[in-house]
């Protein structure tokens, strides 16, 4: 088996027990070993110099984290690179409005375009649509059988043309969704060699015929170095729009994935993860960091580190507060906290009971408050911040103007802060049974401000 | 344009420096320099072809090595050196499964790989050759498998054993094994459906094929896998898994016609000493090649 990103920067981390910043020897040999880690799951080597290039910038004289090593620290720079260079989670099919849509599928010879076809029309009929599957692959040897078997599977109708013109297939295949009152049209196509100019012209003349509103190129997650030739001229020819990655169900690291995002642009919108016409996943970049690199356990290992030292963080509030010493600025860092852990919504559910709570509508929390709250408690002087006593009325009216706010909001905000250092207080003197305090430091029974 | 790299493996090139010369053009550049350049050139080149960094680093090395040790004079002479040193770790004598007879041969493979592609075009090829062959279908998986090869056997005008999607492929196996034994076949060809190495419940059954072959077939059983060039570092993967599960005999390295160079069948040869024993040109019946290991490392080298 291969070695994993993890394994490998260990190695070279081992004798480095001092904490700090990391020296330029210490980021050659992690870079070395991130480069071999990379070519081992197959992303394209020039792919490769230029994401090291980057990760070097980022990691020289990086500070590292208090509770990570620096091997940890390194990885985390790799996670946090790689999954935004494998782009966002929302890669979502788009349509014109146009009835029926069209979707084209795309792609080298046994890539999957088949199965992936009628695992979309199924996906595509959960969300509400009426999918059309209609098979244009009239060179490979019944192909146009496996595609229709597949939508007698599914109960999804299946236009099959008469002759080997495929341009023609896909035409006929659109009119006949119309008539039979489908809202949505998956074409699939005959797998292709990106070199084969007679073929490609064929894809190109069927998106030119049926101008759909997606063309997706599905490759294999077992693709090795060529795949970017193979993107770059699909890209080129039919400009496709995403890339479904099939195969996920493997071992294979899916390195492809990143050189073909890399070198198109193109987001990647789904994975195959089985045989089963229902094995379509919604793709996430960073799962499918932490799989290239193999470094899932240690990305684990690594937020419970941050979030230990955030706990760290968060006990020493504490005591602050026991000894009444919370200030503005105190609650300013649980604010930024709160918004950094996916904001107020998502960190109130993790919180014991808060779910429970009447009149508090969790997903009702508006992010742009947190802000606000953020810019009162800045435009304050550090001696305001510190002992919040001083904040007459005048103060108040200069923090108002200062923050872009009325004094009403910032009567709004102080009143908050007191509640909060009260509820406080309460808890660490104890608190009542079931009152436990909130996992990122927050008491339990804090209310939302708004 | 140039011709595509694979038909310099399948015409064979001539052994001459100057011919050879030519093809290293990407790597040579303008001088023939043996610098720091050279040597990074070269595995960008390797790895590019998916031969894999270990042993790119490893073939490297060696070469650097040898270059200095035998003071080879120019880049080409390095080049000459290199391609037969990776020729080199191709099993020599390999013996052709296909061409003993009798002989029954299991073709198997993760998905899409070209398995039942390469099945039709061997079955042409050994009928072309005047060779008796008999099919077996033995994907009763994937939808419209069966039909398939059906239309590989009419290609190739042999018989072929069919028996409904959802059978247990065992069972196609035995039958097909059944009628090898009375009709006496040369050669005997079982597709099997593609699966992933990964899946433990699918390996067990592709060795349930192979046991109820090996215990009913009066006549020797071979395994080939089926490997697609454009397969990366997972090829090597897949080669272990499907030789610990089954024994591996040989390979068909297929798709060879695009970009894809198939440099980890180097890797497979290095590790496990799986010879290479046909190559897949295209998707006509006629599109699969004999391989010979030092035409596919010059091809190889010589870039684009
Ligand atoms: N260009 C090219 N295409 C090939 C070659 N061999 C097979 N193919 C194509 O690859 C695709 C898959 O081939 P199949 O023979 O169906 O592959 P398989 O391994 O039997 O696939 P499953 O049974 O589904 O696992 C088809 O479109 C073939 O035409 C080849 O050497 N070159
Ligand atoms: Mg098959």
């Amino acid at each position: 088996m291969f070695q994993n990103l993890t394994e490998r920067l260990q190695a070279v981390f081992s004798n480095l027990t001092g904490k700090g910043r990391l020296s330029d020897a210490d980021v050659d040999a992690a870079m070395r070993e991130i480069r071999m880690a990379l070519l081992e799951a197959d992303v394209n080597f020039k792919v490769v110099k230029e994401f090291v290039a980057r990760v070097r910038e980022r990691a020289v004289g990086a500070e590292v984290h208090s509770s990570l090593t620096p091997g940890q620290a390194v990885i985390r720079i790799v996670d946090e690179e790689l999954t935004a260079l494998l782009g966002g989670t929302d890669a979502r099919l788009v349509f014109s409005g146009r009835i029926p849509g069209v979707v084209m599928l795309v792609g080298l010879q046994g890539s999957g375009k088949t199965t992936a076809s009628a695992k979309l029309a199924n996906l595509l009929r959960k969300q509400g649509k009426r999918p059309m599957l209609v098979a244009c692959d009239v060179y490979r040897p019944a192909a146009i059988d496996q595609l229709e078997a597949l939508g007698r599977e599914l109960d999804i109708p299946v236009h099959r043309g008469e002759g080997t013109d495929a341009v023609a297939i896909a035409k006929a295949g659109v009119r006949a969704a119309i008539d039979s009152l489908r809202d949505v049209v998956v074409i699939d196509t005959a797998g292709r060699l990106h070199v084969d100019e007679e073929m490609m012209d064929e894809v190109a003349r069927i998106k030119e015929a049926v101008r759909p509103d997606q063309v997706l190129m599905v490759i294999d997650a077992m693709t090795g170095q060529d795949a970017v030739n193979a993107a770059t001229a699909f890209a080129e020819r039919v400009d496709f729009d995403a890339v479904i990655v099939t195969k996920l169900d493997g071992d294979a690291r899916g390195g492809a994935a990143l050189s073909v995002k890399s070198v198109t642009g193109k987001p990647i919108m789904y994975a195959g993860v089985g045989e089963k016409l229902d094995a379509l996943e919604q793709f996430h970049p960073d799962r499918m960091a932490r799989r290239i690199l193999g470094m899932g356990d240690m990305m684990t290992l690594i937020e419970k580190a941050v979030e230990t030292a955030d706990a760290e963080a968060a006990a020493e509030m504490e005591e602050r507060v026991r000894t009444a010493t919370f200030t503005f600025d105190d609650f300013l860092q649980q604010l930024q906290q709160v918004k950094k852990m996916g904001g107020l919504g998502s960190m109130l559910k993790m919180m014991p009971g808060a779910g429970q709570m009447k009149g508090l509508d969790t997903e009702d929390v508006d992010e742009r408050q947190l802000d606000r709250v953020a810019a009162i408690i800045q435009s304050m002087t550090a001696e305001e911040r510190a002992n919040p006593r001083l904040l007459n009325g005048s103060r108040r009216e200069r923090i108002a103007r200062g923050a872009g706010v009325t004094v009403f909001d910032v009567n709004q905000v102080i009143k908050q802060f007191e509640q909060a250092r009260k509820l406080m207080k309460q808890f660490s003197k104890g608190g009542g049974k079931g009152r436990r305090k909130g996992r990122f430091g927050l008491p339990g029974g804090m209310q939302s401000p708004f | 344009m140039s011709t595509p790299w694979y038909r310099r493996i399948s015409e064979g090139l001539t052994k001459s420096r100057e011919r050879l010369g030519e093809q290293l053009n990407v790597i040579v550049g303008r001088s023939p320099d043996v610098d720091e350049d050279f040597w990074e050139n070269l595995e960008d080149a390797l790895i590019g072809s998916d031969v894999g960094v270990t042993a790119v680093t490893e073939i490297v090395d060696r070469l650097r090595d040898t270059a200095t040790r035998k003071a080879l004079p120019d880049a080409r002479a390095v080049l000459d050196h290199l391609a037969e040193e990776i020729a080199a770790e191709f099993p020599t004598s390999a013996p052709d499964p296909f061409s003993a007879a009798p002989v029954v041969v299991l073709m198997v493979g993760v998905n899409g790989t070209g398995k039942t592609t390469s099945v039709g075009k061997i079955a042409s090829e050994l009928a072309t050759s005047g060779k008796r062959v008999l099919l077996g279908s033995g994907d009763t998986y994937r939808a419209a498998a069966v039909e398939q090869l059906d239309i590989w056997a009419d290609r190739a005008g042999v018989p072929v054993v069919r028996r409904d999607r959802g059978t247990d492929p065992a069972a196609v196996a035995f039958d097909t094994v059944a009628e090898a034994n009375r009709t006496t076949p040369d050669v005997t060809l079982i597709d099997t459906a593609g699966r992933l190495h990964t899946s433990a419940d699918l390996m067990r059954e592709l060795q349930k094929v192979k046991r109820v072959v090996e215990r009913e077939s009066s006549a020797p059983v071979r395994t080939v896998l089926v490997l697609d060039a454009t397969t990366g570092q997972n090829g090597l993967t897949q080669a272990r898994e499907f030789d610990a599960a089954l024994g591996l005999d040989a390979l068909v390295l297929t798709k060879l016609d695009g970009t894809a160079k198939g440099g980890i069948a180097i890797a497979i040869a290095r590790e496990l000493g799986i010879p290479i024993v046909r190559i897949g040109v295209g998707e006509g019946v006629d599109d699969l090649k004999p391989f010979d290991a030092l035409d596919y490392a010059r091809a190889l080298i010589g870039g684009e």
